[in-house]
Parts: C-alpha cells; structure tokens; sequence
C-alpha cells in the first residue's frame, strides 16, 4: 500500500522528507496543489497528482513560481486548502506576488513550501529564502525531522486559517532528499466545495474583495497577525529541548541543522553538557521561549544554513532583554565558529561544540588520515560534471561552438539554468559565457545585441531549454524583437523539463496528472512576435553547423529550434538508436593529428581511450547510441548501424 | 524498537557510484528492508545534477533508538558498497576506519578528465592495495559482469546488495529482500531481481 492512499492511521512508513509533506498536505484535505518543477522540491507535486482522483485533488504544473501561488491563492479565496511548492530561486520569482497576498490574506488555509539547497548541491545559487519571511511579513515555520515534516505541513493550514495568512514553510535538500521514518495519521473525507465570496463590506476578511487596499489599515492587520503568530508559537510543540535544566552550552538550531547537532552531541558524549533548542517556528521568534532559552546557558552557539538569519533575530531579542537575560557569549556564523556560506554537516557542529567546550576529538587517527588523503590524491581523480551519455546537449554546444569558431568573429553564448548551464565546462567546450536566472541568457542577449553603436560586432547567440522559454523567457524575447536587438535565440528543445525528471510544460500535451493538454507551440510563439524560426537536428551535425552560419549572416531576432529528446526521456531512455563501434584497423590513434578528436575534445562518457591499444573504444554499458561521435572521427574509424528493435 | 542485530548503533552504510547505476535505488532497497523490522532508518542521498557524471552517495544511518542525521560524521562507517571501484576509494578517504567493511564493483567508469588523458586511472591493482591498507576486510565484485550476463548491467547494484546480505552485518534474508521487491517493482521483474541478489550472496561467499 502506498502511503499516498493509506487510511489506516498509525502506520509506519520510510519516507523521503518530500513524501513526508504530500502525506501532512493530504492528512490536512488540500483541495488544489501547484508549483513549477526544482530540485528539491519536484517530487511534492509529482506525488501528489498521483493521488488526485482518489483524494479529488486539482494538481497543476504551472507555467512559473509566480503563477503557481496564484493559482493555489484562487483556491484559498474560493475556501480551499491549497499548497504551493518550489525550489529557493521559485520564492525570488514569486516574491512580487507574495508581497501583495501578505496584505490582502487568506481564505482557505494555503501553504508554501520552499526548498532551499544549502551547498547548491542542485542549483546554481545557495540561495537562503527564510529572509523572505521576514520581508513579506508573512510566519515561517522549519520542520526538524521526517516526522515533523508530516505533522507540521498538515497543522500549517489550521494555523493560516487561524491567522488569515499564508504560511512558509521552508525545507532543504537534506530533509527533502533524505528518507526517515514517519508514522501516518487519519485521512479526512474528500468532499470539497469552491466558492469565491465577494459582495460583503470592503475588509471583511470572509466575504469582501480581496485587495490590498487600504494599505494603511491593512498593513497594520498584517502586523497584528504576526503578533497572534508570536503568541501561538510560544506553546508550540515543534519547538523542544533536549537536555539538562543548565547547560554549558546551548545549541539554537533548526531543520536539518538539528540532527546534525543531536549527532554532534552523541559523538562528543557531551549529553550532560550542551542542550539543544529546535525551533519549528522561525519567524516570528516567540519572545518567552527564547527568554528562557537565554536563560539557560552563558554560551549559545547557533546551527543552521545558509546565512545567520536565527541568529541574528535572537541577538536582537537577547539585545532587548539584555536586562533579564544577562551578558551571553554567542557562537555561529557572525564570529566564524562556523562557516558563512556552505552545507553544514555532523562534522562542523563537531567541531565548534569541542572547540567551546575545550574537548578534543579525533574522527581518525592522524596517520590513517595521511594515507587515507594521499590515496584520495593519487587514485581517485574526480569527477567533474559532464553531459550523459547522447545528451542532445553535448550535439548542439558542439555545434553552437563550431559555428562560432568558424565564423571568427569572437561570437560567444549566453545561457540560463538547466542541464545545459554545464556549457560553461569542458563537456560543452566551453561554449557557454553567462549564466544567471532563468530566461536571463536571452535578456543579457537583447541587451548585448543593442551595443553596436559601441562599436561591438561580436555575434550573440542565447540558449534556454524549452521548458524555460515557457517560465521566463518570453517576456525578454519580446524584448529582443521589439527593440530590434540582434541575437539568435537557440531553444534547445529536449521535450520536456528535463532536470528536474521529466515534468511536463505548455509546450507538451499532457498535465501533471498525465490528461490531455493543448500544447503550446514555441516556434508559433516566436514567430506571432515576429521572429524567424528555423528548426535543426543537433545529431545532424553538418546541417544544424550551415544552418548556425547561415543566420549568423543575418540580422534582427532570429529564432533556432534544436529539437532532440533528452537521452534519459522514459520515452528513449534503454533504446538504442545506433549500435557504435570503432574500426580499430581505422582509427590511428595518437598518429591522427585530430589531437585526439573523439575523447581529449568531444568527452562523450560512452567513448573511451584504450591506452594499450591507442585506440579509441566504445563501453557498450553506457554508450546510448546516439551516434554523434561517428560524425566527429576525421579517419571515419567510429561506425553507426541501425540498432536492432 | 529493535535494538539488537546490528553492531553498532547507528549502523552506517554508504553506498557509492556514478550517477546512473542505480544507487538511489539500492539504498531505498535496503532501507526499506530493515525498516519493515522496526529499525528507525535514515537515508540521505545526493542526486540532481550529480547525475550528470559526477559521483553519487547515499547514506543508511540504522538505528534502535531514532532517527540520525542524513550525513554520516567523518570517518564512521561501517559497510561501503562500492558501484564503481575508485568511488570507493574516495568514499573511505572521508568516512573509513580500519573495522569498515569495504565491497566493491570492479568495473571501472571513467570521469571525463581520464577519457580526455588530463588524468589517470588507477590499475586494478593499486585500487585493491589502497583499499587494503585502510580496513582488513575487503571485497571486489564483478557486479557488472554478472550483471550483464543476467541480461542487464544496471542489475549491478542489487547483486551488491546480495553480498551485503552474504556478509551477515545486516540482519536481513532472501525473504526480507523480495518481501520489498514485490511491493516495489512490476510482478515481472521480480525473478531477475531474485537472481541477481542470490548471484552476489554466491560471488561473495565465493571469495571469502
């Protein structure tokens, strides 16, 4: 039985952090479920459509963040429990929306769950979206465990209703990735019904517009209900401390960051000396339990990631109760305890707890160490990022980087967030020379496009993924054409949003749920703006490298469709398009004078170097047939052949 | 709560390879399996980008009393399955210790730096020589080989979980194991599972 449907309460489960969350949104009734795909945050949606008829639930994979939080605000307006996901780059792009729901409130109980990545272990940026709690003035709350995942999702829609607001609440890649135990509670029956109140008094928070205005009276309403927050999070029961009455040391912490405190303690024996403070509720601070919590202990040592944001918010509250809480040492991130920036993990805690409390701990001993590094120098050489195996990515840098060079006119790529951000590296020879939010390549184009009077006359070339050009893309196209910058525009078309496991987006025919859509066509997009739009195979090396010249003989906004599904696609992923091998009596090795063509420069993991041979070979366990690399020998020594059915 | 049957608690095990072989999997496998006998388990995983050729980990924290972190500290593990022979390495380089059992695939995936000859492989050799010397109990599989003659190379990851079985550390059975594969996978891989998990406990009985 999947805990999705299971209604037998007490159940015990294994759960991902992520799963954790669908269970607690669906022990609550949410009615409708939106968000736009990012790691760590996908698999919150994904599950949920999976349960949508059963627990008559509305799941939508939304065009961007922004749009998500309306769709799920229209839900809460009309009287459903509605929750939103999304990655920390989401809550930047949904912050103007945000802003406006914080003043006018809530309805139904709504809930935003945002996953941070501390370390950027699957992003481009570290980063820290808590600060936007307090920014928007809106109750942010932070789970410490798997089970606190569940309990806490499914108690944040009873307090939105209760304090008419949206609530945060904010997990990372280390609760949302990893995988605990969770006991299950009951399921609620499924009946639902939407309606969208509007013909009471202007204010009334049940039955009146909803609008933001007046601002001064409601802006006032907003604080009153982040007092009401402070008062509700005193007794709090996702707020605990283990440990004695008086401690040496106090530990403040939250999610992740608390059990890797509670790991810290069990490895330094330290129980009788450092307590540790969790807190579910991070925004607003309730003032009482930090006063006693300051109470306890002369030495406080803050954990959490990114950026010291419960830290500094305790200094202040420990700066106003100076008088009753006395003259504290704190410890964290401001005096560099612990790291500013970076993923915190067992081992830092370690560190700074034995260094406060004068113990000392070796997790190796120094020799082991010294072989155990000297090994990890010389017999482990790192693996740097690089594009699978018949990633179309790798085809279509190869030629964008070609094109260019051929061109000579020192032509160069901007780009955004995807898999192929990785065209900065090696495996996109490098092709790649900005980067930054999503749909930015082709904002930074138009502008650059627009610097000829400067006496600029490098060709500009811009790449996003098709499931980008949807999310942000448009607006800066738009841009592009109407004031007449010079850019080509290459969407790079892998049929789907491929990163983040394959969700689907306008431009494909199924919704989350997997029912039919009407897709939206890009290049009938591009071309209604005024845009000419061609289409190229990037496996077809020769035609999309005369095409790229082509245009880049041309002005204005140009438009490159590369269309090629993504290798790991459930719709091509295990199926071979072509059987690859080397002739070994062809290839001639070091001799060729290609300076090692097929793997020093194209780098496909699937094509490998024979040193004994000095030849080039293909590993038949990862090759995906793509027969790319057939087009690239300059002897012809790689040969295709139609793979089987 | 269980609280006997693993040597330490928490018992760590960290499963190692390069994205794409099936780690993720592995490790839910046999998280899945020792949480069906009342242990709290803890997993934490890297996955996302790191799928893109860079070196995947997961860590299994089992535990009597609750859960653990999702990071396991330097230098306490207990089992590392290696997928890929030098992930092992660089995995004991962090979290190994001499009482650390080691089992490790034998075929090597290249990182692009050795397949543009910017680096070198390591030999066979020297890979079971370091490993050697840094815990006395160690183990090379040729997980994939057997893998693909079982029809399927990605196979590989649970002919290590049957090893790890075969070691006796973990309390689990043949029985634990497709109790968890008939509630995971489609009735028709079923089989091939089962024969992929008897063929490690063989090749590990074998060698030892």
């Amino acid at each position: 039985m999947s805990y999705l449907f299971d209604t037998k309460s007490g159940t015990r489960y294994l759960m991902m952090g992520n799963d954790a969350i669908v269970r607690g949104a669906l022990e609550a009734g949410v009615g409708v479920a939106s968000a736009y795909p990012g790691t760590p945050s996908s698999e919150i949606i994904e599950q949920l459509s999976r349960a949508s008829r059963e627990r008559n639930i509305y799941v939508e994979w939304s065009v961007n963040e922004k749009v998500a939080v309306e769709v799920a605000f229209a839900a809460s307006i009309a009287g459903l429990r509605s929750i939103c996901a999304m990655k920390q780059n989401g809550v930047n792009v949904a912050s103007d929306f945000l802003l406006h729901v914080a003043l006018s409130g809530t309805r139904g109980g709504m809930v935003l769950v945002h996953c941070d990545d501390p370390g950027a272990l699957s992003s481009i940026n570290e980063g820290e979206s808590r600060h936007f709690a307090r920014m928007l003035e809106l109750p942010l709350l932070e789970p410490g465990d798997f089970q606190e995942a569940k309990d806490m999702t499914a108690w944040a829609f009873g307090l939105s209703e209760e304090l008419r607001s949206l609530v945060m609440m904010r997990s990372v890649t280390r609760l949302s990735h990893a995988s605990g135990n969770v006991t299950i509670g009951d399921l609620p029956p499924t009946d639902k019904k939407a309606v969208f109140r509007y013909d009471g008094p202007l204010g009334d928070p049940d039955t009146g517009p909803v609008v933001t205005m007046p601002v001064p009276k409601n802006h006032v309403l907003l604080q009153n209900k982040l007092k009401k927050a402070r008062e509700l999070f005193e007794k709090s029961p996702f707020n605990t401390y283990t440990g004695p009455e008086k401690p040496e040391l106090l530990i403040i912490t939250s999610s992740a960051c608390n059990l890797y405190s509670l790991e810290a303690v069990r490895l330094l024996n330290a129980g009788g000396r450092v307590g540790v403070l969790k807190l579910g509720t991070t925004w607003p601070l309730p003032p009482e339990l930090i006063k006693k919590s300051l109470s306890r202990a002369d030495k406080i040592l803050f954990v959490e990631e990114v950026l010291p944001f419960t830290e500094e918010n305790v200094k202040i509250l420990a700066a106003e109760m100076a008088a009753e809480v006395g003259i504290i040492k704190f410890y964290g991130k401001n005096d560099g305890t612990i790291p500013m920036t970076g993923e915190m993990n067992p081992d830092i805690v370690v560190d700074a707890c034995a260094k406060i409390l004068g113990i000392t701990y070796s997790p190796m001993p120094a020799d082991y160490e010294a072989a155990a590094q000297e090994m990890l120098k010389t017999l482990s050489p790192v693996r740097d990022l690089t594009f699978c195996p018949g990633c179309p990515h790798r085809a279509s840098f190869w030629n964008i980087h070609n094109a260019l060079a051929i061109d000579n006119r020192h032509g160069f790529t901007c780009g955004d967030i995807g898999c192929y951000t990785l065209g900065f590296l090696p495996c996109g020879f490098n092709t790649m020379k900005t980067s930054h939010s999503m749909g930015s390549g082709i904002g930074i184009a138009s502008g650059f496009g627009k610097l000829k009077q400067f006496g600029m006359d490098q060709p500009i070339v811009t790449v996003c993924g098709d499931s980008t050009f949807f999310h942000a893309a448009i607006p800066a196209l738009v841009n592009a054409v109407h004031n007449k910058s010079d850019v080509i525009f290459i969407l790079l078309d892998n049929s789907g949003t491929a990163m983040t496991g394959f969700q689907p987006h306008p431009g494909t025919p199924l919704d989350a749920t997997g029912h039919e859509l009407p897709d939206i066509d890009p290049a009938a997009v591009c071309r209604s703006l005024g845009a000419t739009v061609e289409y190229a195979d990037p496996f077809d090396i020769d035609g999309t490298q005369i095409a790229l010249l082509r245009l880049m003989e041309e002005g204005g906004a140009r438009v490159l469709i590369m269309k090629q599904m993504c290798a790991l696609s459930p719709a091509k992923k295990g199926k071979k398009k072509f059987e690859v091998r080397v002739d070994e009596n062809v290839c001639i090795g070091e001799n060729c004078g290609c300076n090692r063509f097929c793997t020093r420069i194209f780098r496909c993991p699937g094509l490998v170097w024979d040193q004994e041979c000095g030849v080039a070979v293909v590993d038949e366990v990862i090759c995906a047939g793509c027969g790319v690399c057939a087009s690239i020998c300059p002897s012809g020594a790689i040969r295709k052949t139609e793979a089987r059915a | 709560m269980k609280n006997s049957g693993i040597g330490n608690d928490p018992f760590n095990v960290i499963i190692t390879g390069v994205g794409g072989q099936g780690n993720v999997l592995a490790s839910r496998m046999l998280g899945n399996i020792l949480s069906d006998q009342g242990y709290f388990v803890t997993i934490g995983e890297t996955f996302g980008v790191s799928q893109r050729g860079g070196s995947v980990m997961s860590h299994l924290r089992i535990s009597g009393s609750s859960a653990w972190s999702p990071q396991i500290p330097r230098g306490q593990a207990d089992i590392v399955v290696a997928l890929e022979p030098i992930e092992a390495i660089r995995v004991m380089a962090y979290y190994g210790n001499e009482r650390a059992t080691v089992l490790s695939n034998t075929r090597p995936i290249y990182p692009v730096g050795v397949i543009a000859g910017e680096m070198e492989y390591p030999d066979p050799g020297s890979i079971r020589e370091a490993l050697g010397r840094l815990t006395g109990r160690v183990v090379l599989i040729d997980a994939t080989d057997e893998a693909m003659k079982l029809g399927n190379p990605i196979l590989g990851n649970v002919i290590m979980l049957g090893a790890v079985a075969a070691t006796g550390l973990l309390p689990f059975d043949r029985d634990d194991f497709k109790t968890v594969i008939a509630r995971s996978m489609p009735a028709d891989r079923l089989e091939i599972n089962l024969a992929a998990y008897d063929r490690g406990r063989e090749m590990l009985l074998e060698t030892t």
